[in-house]
């Protein structure tokens, strides 16, 4: 199924949808109010049946941009082999988004290695909590106001002496 | 906590019997440094909770900070057991996004080197898996031909195991004579070494009864958890990105291999899909090797993507300045402002990158899309009900790779 025919389809269900293409990947820009809508019906009307890739990006120090966070979501349809990128934007305090857990069950980590380098709260998530990190940090660390060269977590961690031990 | 997790289930007197084990984070099963919650009856495991991050380093920080050469010695030591493999699906995303269309002969280098990791990948693989269930000499079998593999790799870059031989637009040398022969060899003599280690296993009654009916993953499961590559294709998803979305040089070699495919979804069809596919390699590299198209490796240097040639930056003016060009920080390269996923076929599955460029030589984000991270995820459906020692089975059949696990 042809890109242009998907995108005609959701169009008449959901207002405002954006397109955008660059090379060969074709994407999908919805609100997050819209996102699980939207992700609903690739997968069920058109076929999406594989979360092949979900990750974020922080556009704070990008050049024009409007919006804080990108939430990109790539999708495949195993059948035909076509791929379809759907992108959302969200601002802070509402870093929200509903989990895709319950469409594809590969969404389980993919959401919870987003929460824990940008802390996008994915609501529905049956697990949500810290994956790569440890539990006990505090950042968010591939937010772009985390400094690459330490903020100092390792000198405040507390020091067991070996009376205590 | 993960030990949170642990109080979904039944609570109170009756069951008073089930108990925690830690599997790892030091354990020689797991190989690499990951950790299994694993709550049993008797020796059945009820359910197992991964936790993981124990060797997280910050990969994608660092690439939001290293230029696009820079950042292929980082992505080398992802996948540590096919390392040439990251490098080429990184540059080949970097040149997506720019794109920069290489030559030829780089395309055919490039498969062949990436054929050979995969073989290099599924030698440990299929190793390791055999080792765990305590068949020791065809993992010795396997690190002979690794060996030599590592050695073409030395030849080349002159490094053995982390060779950071590719580079935007091309390839750090041309290869060599030497190069074609050992190769040459490595094709003649990779399928004896094959052969021994399909007898020492494939009908081997130990290995059978423990990896046969083991860590069944059905087909709408392996879709439904992002399951790709060998796992995949063992569910029976025939996908394959060299054939579906051919890159490199597969467009022309086409007809030279076949996709290797079971139906099980174990365990054994896991091993058996990664053995036939060494075969399909071996097919790939030798068409590859023989049809070594001649040239330069490098794009054109007026496309201002690659370093001139030492001896024209010594002696002219213009290659001096489009040395300093590439190599000073606030110049480099002009890549669009835009974001670009590529992904190609790494022997654990799709190894995809997403890079968001800002218009600078360096990404703004440089997103890894890691088979193992997503396979791992699969381990706690495919373990529950199964016995303690089959634990080592499974694990070994997913190719768990912590370093690019945890990145």
């Amino acid at each position: 199924m042809a890109f242009d025919v998907i995108v005609n389809a959701l169009k008449t269900k959901f207002a405002d949808l954006a397109t955008s293409e660059f090379r060969d990947n074709r994407r999908i820009v919805v609100k997050p109010a819209q996102l699980f809508d939207v992700l609903t019906s690739l997968k069920t009307e058109h076929g999406f049946d594989m979360l092949f890739e979900m990750t974020a990006a922080d556009y704070l120090k990008y050049p024009n941009a409007t919006d804080r966070f990108g939430v990109v979501y790539g999708l495949l349809s195993t059948a035909s082999g076509e791929r379809v990128y759907v992108k959302t934007w969200l601002n802070e305090p509402e870093l929200t988004l509903p989990s895709a857990f319950p469409l594809w069950k590969g969404a389980d980590w993919l959401e919870r290695e987003v929460y824990d380098m940008y802390g996008i709260i994915f609501d529905g998530h049956p697990d949500l909590r810290r994956i790569l990190m440890p539990e006990a940090f505090t950042s968010f660390p591939l937010r772009k106001d985390y400094p690459l060269r330490g903020r100092g977590e390792r000198h405040n961690f507390p020091v067991i002496t070996r009376a205590e031990s | 906590m993960p030990l949170e997790a642990l109080q979904t289930l039944p609570q109170g007197p009756e069951q008073d019997y089930l108990w925690t084990l830690n599997f790892g984070p030091q354990h020689p099963a797991t190989h690499t440094t990951l950790r299994l919650i694993l709550t049993l009856d008797g020796e059945t495991v009820i359910k197992a909770v991964p936790d993981i991050g124990f060797l997280h380093s910050g990969f994608e920080k660092l690439g939001e900070d290293l230029d696009f050469n820079q950042y292929v010695t980082i992505v080398d030591r992802m996948n540590y057991i096919s390392p040439i493999m990251n490098e080429i699906a990184w540059h080949h995303v970097v040149e997506k996004l720019m794109g920069i269309e290489l030559t030829k002969r780089c395309k055919y280098i490039r498969t062949i080197l990436s054929e050979l990791a995969r073989i290099s990948d599924h030698l440990l693989c299929t190793g390791a898996q055999a080792l765990d269930l305590g068949a020791f000499t065809a993992f010795l079998y396997g690190f002979n031909q690794r060996e030599v593999i590592y050695d073409i790799y030395e030849t080349i870059s002159g490094q053995r195991f982390h060779p950071s031989y590719t580079r935007v637009g091309g390839l750090l040398y041309d290869v060599t004579d030497e190069f074609v022969r050992k190769v040459r060899t490595f094709v003649k003599e990779f399928p004896k070494t094959h052969a021994d280690m399909c007898r020492l296993l494939n009908r081997n009654r130990i290995f059978l009864e423990r990896t046969q009916g083991i860590g069944v993953l059905s087909k709408e499961m392996a879709i439904d958890l992002s399951c790709t590559g060998p796992i995949a294709r063992a569910s029976g998803v025939v996908r394959d990105l060299r054939k579906d979305e051919p890159y490199l040089a597969f467009p022309e070699l086409q007809g030279a291999f076949k996709v290797v495919c079971s139906t099980d979804g174990d365990s054994y069809s896991r091993y058996q899909v990664r053995m036939e596919e060494m075969l399909e390699s071996l097919k790939i590299i030798d068409a590859a090797i023989e049809n070594l198209p001649a040239g330069p490796v490098n794009v054109d240097v007026n496309s201002k993507a690659v370093f001139p040639d030492q001896t024209s930056v010594y002696r002219s003016i213009e290659s001096m300045i489009q040395h300093f060009e590439l190599v000073m920080p606030n110049r480099q390269w002009t890549p669009p402002v835009d974001e670009v996923y590529g992904a190609i076929e790494s022997p654990a599955g799709e190894l995809g990158f997403y890079i968001v460029s800002d218009g600078t030589g360096v990404a703004y984000r440089a997103r890894t899309r890691p088979p193992s991270f997503i396979h791992f995820a699969v381990f706690p459906y495919l373990i529950e009900g199964h016995q303690l020692s089959d634990v080592v089975s499974v694990l070994g059949s997913l190719n768990i790779i912590a370093a690019e696990l945890d990145r």
